[in-house]
């Protein structure tokens, strides 16, 4: 049958396979872990390099850094409000350098040419269980960032401005970290099963633009994932009057 | 699970959510603790103590240029005041010069009155003596002629 060799194509491209690791008796993807470490390794270095020698005239690394610094504090400052931005900054630039670094890392980086027993090395963030983690810790956030500013008044925000949106709050508190998980996933995977059809199919030029455009699309995706983080944040400390 | 079978893998799939959730959860909060100290809060040290220098010699220029306008008006206003000065001063001088030239135009001009009515009186006096003195003379000449007149005859 058609179906049946597509789908052995696609099994040869080796679409939902990882490399298990069991520990006890719970069980991980291991080369989430694996590339996670190594990009995270990279950004903590490269971290490191920049921040080593910090003067009042910044030079070279640490004018990126500083660069850096600023788009996230204006991301943060914009969608979360100059009063409680200062506390959540470093968890808004967390997620956002994980996530833009894991997809750019997974987009540049050539995992394929290192085997792996089972599964391949990708981006971190092309796992579910990665995506999920990253958007629970927003709804997590969120919900602590509302409750430690308004404390109980923090509910206000289910009957505001009426009562009737009661429902679709709290609806809202479900489909929030779903769709966010589940459109970083998504764009990120989707990504790499494009490249990865195209360079099975055609394996030259033809794969680039599409690699140009996933690139983008990492970049993008890390923003909005950031920005979003930023705005739940923002919601939840927003006062009402 | 259509997804586990339709990428026909024996185990896991695509959706397959096991202890990597939790694991990968603390792992990003551990990376935010370390960014925290490694990048956010050093890089926002020095980026906030330069924005703070920035600002405050903005604001240190800023009351400069405020108080050098302020003595620039001080000056001008200074300026103008000595320049009234100057001006009630010239004026001043003038009327007083004007009035001087007056006062001597009018005692030369008294003089020269007087000296010319004395002049005019000398002369009266000067020519009703010469007057006299030519009728005195016609008298003494008439009289002689008469005389002669008389003696002749």
């Amino acid at each position: 049958m058609f179906l049946n060799s597509l789908l052995t194509n696609f099994a040869a491209l080796e679409v939902g396979q990882h490399l298990y690791w069991q520990i006890g008796n719970i069980r991980l993807h291991g080369q989430v872990f694996l590339t996670s470490w190594i990009l995270l390794g990279a950004l903590l270095v490269f971290i490191s390099l920049g921040t080593k020698k910090m003067e009042n005239d910044p030079k070279g690394l640490q004018n990126l850094l500083e660069f850096l610094w600023d788009y996230i504090r204006d991301l943060a400052r914009t969608q979360i409000g100059e009063k409680v931005y200062r506390d959540w900054m470093p968890f808004i630039g967390t997620l956002f350098l994980f996530v833009f670094v894991s997809n750019w890392g997974g987009a540049l980086i050539p995992w394929r040419l290192i085997k792996l027993p089972s599964g391949e090395l990708g981006a971190p963030t092309a796992d579910i269980n990665t995506t999920i983690a990253l958007a629970l810790l927003v709804s997590l956030s969120y919900f602590y960032a509302g409750l430690s500013n308004k404390g109980w008044r923090y509910f206000e925000y289910y009957v505001h401005p009426t009562p009737i949106m009661l429902p679709f709050k709290i609806l809202e508190d479900f489909t929030k970290p779903l769709s966010l998980s589940f459109r970083l996933f998504g764009n990120i995977l989707a990504d790499e099963l494009v490249v990865g059809v195209l360079v099975f199919l055609v394996p030259l030029i033809l794969p680039i633009p599409v690699m140009f455009l996933g690139l983008f699309t990492s970049a993008i995706q890390a923003l909005i994932f950031a920005t979003l983080a930023a705005y739940y944040i923002g919601e939840a400390v927003e006062e009402h009057h | 699970m259509l997804a586990f079978n339709f990428f026909g893998a024996t185990e896991g799939g695509l959706f397959d959510i096991n202890a990597t959730l939790p694991l990968m959860a603390i792992q990003v909060v551990a990376l935010t603790y370390i960014l925290n100290s490694l990048f956010f809060k050093p890089v926002g040290n020095v980026v906030e103590k330069r924005e703070k220098f920035v600002s405050n010699n903005i604001i240190e220029a800023k009351n400069k240029l405020s108080e050098v306008k302020k003595l620039e008006a001080d000056l001008l206003t200074q300026l103008q005041s000595a320049r009234t000065e100057a001006q009630r001063i010239v004026s001043e001088a003038e009327d007083e010069s004007d009035k001087l030239y007056k006062e001597a135009l009018e005692l030369a001009n008294n003089e020269a009155n007087a000296s010319k009515e004395k002049a005019r009186l000398e002369i009266e006096s000067q020519t009703s003596a010469a007057r006299d003195q030519l009728s005195k003379q016609a008298d003494d000449l008439s009289e002689l002629i008469v005389n002669r007149l008389i003696l002749e005859k």
